[in-house]
């Protein structure tokens, strides 16, 4: 099963790199563009009997390691295909 | 006193933390790899700055997972005495040894300035050798050393006076311009509850000889052998 997982600057965050790419967009003419945030794309195999024990497994990977709760916020999904 | 200063793979301080302790201070200092997991007996340790593990994932967070840090928590969590510089602090907070996180300078950029920092409590272990208010003059080098912790949790901790350091101008206020990495409440280093743990983003040891441009980094060291005689 493959899980990807998503880590973002958690909201109320400063994130300063999100706020760079934003004004190159607007600078690019992208006017119509805000909230730019600039995270991680993690992605791994996990060898798990369902997505329910994979999901379970990604989520403490998060809360441990993946992810700092102070300053990130994340997201996964398990493909089962 | 002995002190053992903890040798990650990336970090790049710790030869000079050697120094600064043995040669200048005096003390007995010696490196400790961080795949061990004996203290041999130090009663104070440095996490020293640098880029373990190359920064991968988050400053800090793959050395966090290194056999000595079991170690460090078990000391820490015994009263022992634990200070981290720079990359230091970083793999503190990721331990969940310090409240709060490090994360990129406001400005994107890596920044190498003297600044000047205030002590806001002089009553540590850390800081007992100064006054209250006093200024110090300490270099910082890092690119992520934004302090952030919930809003909540940094009012418990001025309240209990566990800001042990901010960034100020030279006349000693709080201003924008002192701040460089946009830290929130100019925040530059911290304590944990039971003040026997301290992080700070500058380096107090390469302060420590005036031809090198200070000696303020000593007043730290200073404060942390005083508190154990």
């Amino acid at each position: 099963m493959q899980v990807r997982v998503f880590v973002t600057p958690r909201k109320g965050i400063l994130d300063p790199q999100g706020r760079a790419v934003e004004g190159s967009l607007h600078t690019l003419g992208f006017k119509n563009v805000s909230d730019v945030k600039v995270g991680k794309f993690i992605t791994f195999e996990i060898d798990a009997r369902s997505a329910d024990e994979a999901s379970a497994q990604a989520k403490k990977m998060c809360e441990q390691l993946l992810a700092n709760a102070v300053i990130e916020d994340f997201r996964f999904e398990v493909d089962s295909r | 006193m002995k002190w053992g200063v903890v040798r990650f793979p990336g970090s790049l301080d710790d030869a000079d933390s050697i120094h600064a302790l043995a040669d200048v201070m005096g003390q007995t200092a010696f490196m400790l790899w961080h795949k061990e997991t004996s203290l041999q007996g130090a009663e104070c340790v440095l996490l020293p700055g640098g880029f373990s593990y190359g920064d991968y994932l988050r400053t800090g967070a793959i050395a966090r997972f290194s056999p000595v840090m079991e170690s460090v928590a078990k000391f820490a969590a015994d009263g022992g005495l634990v200070i981290g510089t720079c990359n230091g602090f970083q793999i503190l907070c990721e331990a969940h040894l310090l409240p709060g996180a490090l994360t990129r300078n406001r400005t994107l950029s890596f920044i190498c300035e003297r600044v000047t920092l205030r002590v806001e409590n002089a009553s540590t272990p850390f800081t007992c050798a100064m006054k209250q208010g006093e200024l110090l003059r300490l270099p910082i080098k890092h690119g992520e050393g934004l302090y952030v912790a919930p809003e909540d949790e940094l009012l418990q901790m001025e309240e209990c006076g566990q800001i042990i350091l901010r960034y100020v101008d030279d006349d000693g206020r709080e201003t924008e311009a002192a701040n460089l990495n946009g830290s929130t409440r100019a925040i530059a280093g911290v304590a944990n509850e039971r003040f026997n743990v301290f992080g700070l983003m500058p380096h107090p040891e390469h302060a420590v000889e005036s031809m090198l441009g200070g000696v303020d980094g000593r007043k730290i060291f200073q404060s942390i052998i005083e508190s154990v005689r």
